[in-house]
């Protein structure tokens, strides 16, 4: 076996490396290189750069597939650039316009790596003759020894850990994909991106969506949507009018600045919360904090990469990127929903981001959070 | 193993034309000093017109030496930019480029210019003042009716351009037959070095002012001549002249390739096949897999191809050549493009269709 778990040599095995151009999969793919694998890199040109930074003239493609280019030059493996634009749109932007539309709060980037990676580019790397297929995410995958199958863990650096973002991943997918970084820290990637002598060793990390470089995904979602910036009224859960809200894509479900409703606070003197996002009443639904304690949460389009009990199974689940998992009981309703029941109610549960479940560090999969409710109390709002 | 098809993006020089530029760069001179060194540099820029000259069927007074056939495109069509203009929709983004005023002539679906909507196009209104068609177009090879085209525009009082940048080497493009008033050249597509292009034209007619500057190529094209790449492609003319006989074996060996490729599947397209084309390009498209795909299969095989027109990053886009003819989206993204010349071998075209066949095989199952 060599280290990428193929009973073959590793210039015989045939690697294809998704390079985005930043540093972790620049070192991916410089580091499969140096162990000999048979290394192709591919960067996705997923939008026209020049259009999304609003320059006239700009070259379609970024400063990043330039930076892709060179470390392949540098070091001297194939690497060609895939113009992804229409399923880059299809599957990703579209999406993105149309869940701000249905009062959601998306994570493009999960619909990312689900359509347009590991579903497109995927192919292509089978169509190539490719053994597999290795990304610089930061996510472990090992094979258990018992059952022989492909697990996905939570990476060492809990900082970087990218788990969340690949809940969607497909037994299928993971059997082929590899993700040589898990088990490093970034600061062993820039250490080791700077022994190779990559030029990007000193690019900060990126922090925006990769297609709003300005933050403003606003004026993106009214591009494709231009409804969604109709105003209208934001109500208390009494229905009474406090003022004005600016078009649904400006509001998620717990946000309690820029309401804009003086002072903000109701008859208790404690501050408003944006409760509920009602796009077919154009309205944005404020209460107390209290309003938004949640401990039911329904997910779908789920993907599950263990077998689910009729009894239900002890988790931990995480709803949102930058929060800790919390104890729950997972429920399978059908092979596309299933109920999370939270041990402790949650604040500010926003459908359209992920309910993603573990058992320790070991990814179990989840699924797009449709909905939440509080076993104790009557549907507010 | 490494095979290169390619000739339509750029072809292999020929080693007698390598030897002649390395000679010159070995030397100095700028042909146009007084001294001896000058002179000697000046005798190879004009000896080098007069190949150019005969390449063409015309006159050395005629031929002004320019950085590219891109050049020479821009130094005509930047003099008609607020003229009535026709151009073929299947032209080289460089004329796409330089005349976006321009109203397009539609082809058929074999890749050959619509006569009777060009017939229409110069009845209508004011006449054009410039009509502009490529002799052959570089993804289908299909070549074009000038010499019928350019009487019809020379009827309507207009001038006549031809971008004869694939034709070279490959068909007789003597400008006179062709009845065009001026003629775009490239020498890297004919075995010459690159970086260095000609416009000739017609007796009567004068080549624009484009690069303004020095007073070089009598005052028509500014700027210190390319005595090596000038010389290169004087002696790629002429040997291109000579050996237009050989295209009739890239041709033979073009089309056993082809009845190969339908062995290996009938799901193909072979686009311009119905139309007169040039004996050392083949376009074939396969439904369902991207060119993208295609190339990069075949690349790790070793085997050079290319295919549409790719950006500078290397990204693809649809081939507006196919869909001129009538090829969808997905059709227009799924061709490739194989080009013949000069130091191709039976032994390359094997090596590709094995390559071809087993990426149909691989990406069709």
């Amino acid at each position: 076996m060599n280290s990428l778990g193929i009973d073959k040599d590793p210039k015989d095995t045939r690697v294809v490396v998704a390079m985005s151009g930043g540093v972790d999969s620049s070192v991916t793919a410089a580091l499969l290189h140096e162990e000999g694998y048979d290394v192709v890199g591919v960067t996705l040109q997923l939008y026209d750069h020049g259009e999304a930074i609003d320059r006239k003239g700009a070259c379609c493609a970024g400063q990043d597939i330039y930076d892709a280019k060179r470390v392949a030059e540098e070091k001297g493996f194939p690497h060609y650039v895939l113009n992804y634009e229409d399923n880059f749109r299809e599957s990703v932007i579209d999406d993105f316009a149309d869940s701000y539309m249905r009062g959601e709060t998306p994570i493009p980037c999960v619909r990312c790596n689900q359509t347009v990676k590991f579903r497109d580019l995927l192919k292509v790397a089978h169509d190539l003759g490719a053994d597999c297929m290795a990304t610089g995410h930061y996510i472990k995958r090992s094979v258990n020894e018992g059952t022989g199958k492909a697990e996905l863990h939570r990476a060492i650096d809990d900082g970087k850990d990218q788990s969340y973002f690949l809940f969607a991943t497909t037994q299928e997918q993971l059997d082929f994909l590899r993700f040589p970084l898990g088990g490093w820290t970034k600061d062993v990637t820039r250490e080791h991106a700077e022994r190779l002598g990559l030029l990007v060793c000193n690019k900060p990390d990126s922090q925006d969506i990769c297609f709003v470089p300005n933050g403003d995904y606003a004026s993106i979602v009214k591009k494709i949507r231009p409804t969604a910036e109709n105003h209208g009224d934001i109500i208390d859960m009494n229905g009474n009018v406090l003022g004005e809200q600016h078009g649904v894509i400006h509001y998620t479900v717990g946000q309690r600045k820029g309401l804009g409703i003086g002072g903000g606070h109701n008859e208790d003197n404690s501050p408003f919360y944006v409760v509920k996002v009602d796009p077919k009443a154009n309205q944005v639904i404020v209460g107390p904090k209290e309003a938004l304690a949640r401990d039911l949460v329904t997910i779908s389009s789920c993907n599950w990469l263990t077998d689910i009990p009729e009894s239900g199974l002890d988790v931990n689940v995480k709803l949102r990127s930058v929060s800790k998992p919390a104890p729950a009981k997972l429920f399978k309703i059908d092979d596309q929903t299933a109920e999370i029941q939270l041990e402790t109610a949650q604040y500010g549960i926003a459908p359209g981001q992920a309910g993603v479940c573990y058992d320790n560090g070991r990814v179990l999969g989840g699924g797009w959070i449709i909905d939440a409710r509080n076993s104790s109390m009557p549907m507010a709002a | 193993m490494s095979v290169y098809l390619d000739y339509n993006a750029t072809a292999l020089m020929r080693p007698e034309v390598r030897d002649l530029v390395i000679e010159i760069m070995e030397g100095v001179g700028n042909a146009s000093s007084v001294h001896n060194f000058g002179r000697a540099a000046r005798k190879y820029v004009e000896d080098a017109r007069e190949q150019v000259a005969t390449l063409c069927g015309s006159n050395a007074k005629q031929v002004i030496f320019t950085s590219g056939a891109t050049e020479s495109i821009n130094t005509v069509l930047n003099e008609y930019k607020d003229k009535r203009v026709l151009i073929s929709a299947i032209e080289h983004p460089a004329v796409l480029e330089c005349a976006t005023q321009a109203e397009r002539i539609p082809v058929t679906k074999d890749g050959v210019i619509d006569m009777d909507t060009y017939k229409a196009l110069l009845n209508e209104g004011e006449p054009p003042a410039l009509v502009c068609i490529m002799l052959v177009n570089s993804e289908t090879g299909v070549i074009q009716p000038i010499a019928e085209a350019a009487k019809l525009a020379h009827e309507k009082g207009a001038l006549f351009f031809v971008d004869a940048v694939q034709g070279a080497g490959r068909i007789d493009i003597s400008i006179d037959k062709l009845g065009a008033d001026y003629m775009a050249l490239s020498a890297h597509k004919m075995a010459g070095p690159q970086g260095i292009g000609a416009l000739v034209t017609r007796k009567g007619v004068d080549a624009p002012k484009f690069m303004h500057g020095g007073g070089q190529e009598k005052n028509c094209r500014a700027g210190t001549h390319n005595t090596a790449g000038i010389a290169g492609m004087g002696l790629a003319a002429e040997l291109a002249l000579k050996n237009l006989p050989h295209y009739d074996t890239l041709t033979k060996m073009r089309d056993d390739m082809e009845a190969k490729l339908r062995q290996a599947t009938n799901n193909l397209t072979i686009y311009g096949e119905n139309a007169p084309r040039v004996g050392n390009t083949c376009n074939v498209g396969i439904e369902g897999v991207p060119a993208q795909t295609q190339l990069m299969a075949l690349d790790l095989d070793g085997i050079a191809v290319s295919s549409g027109s790719a950006c500078s990053s290397g990204s693809f886009k649809a081939s507006h050549v196919l869909q001129a003819m009538g090829a969808d989206e997905d059709q227009a993204k799924s061709a490739l493009r194989i080009s013949l010349g000069w130091n191709t071998t039976a032994a390359d075209i094997e090596a590709f269709v094995e390559s071809w066949t087993r990426m149909v095989k691989r990406t069709q199952k």
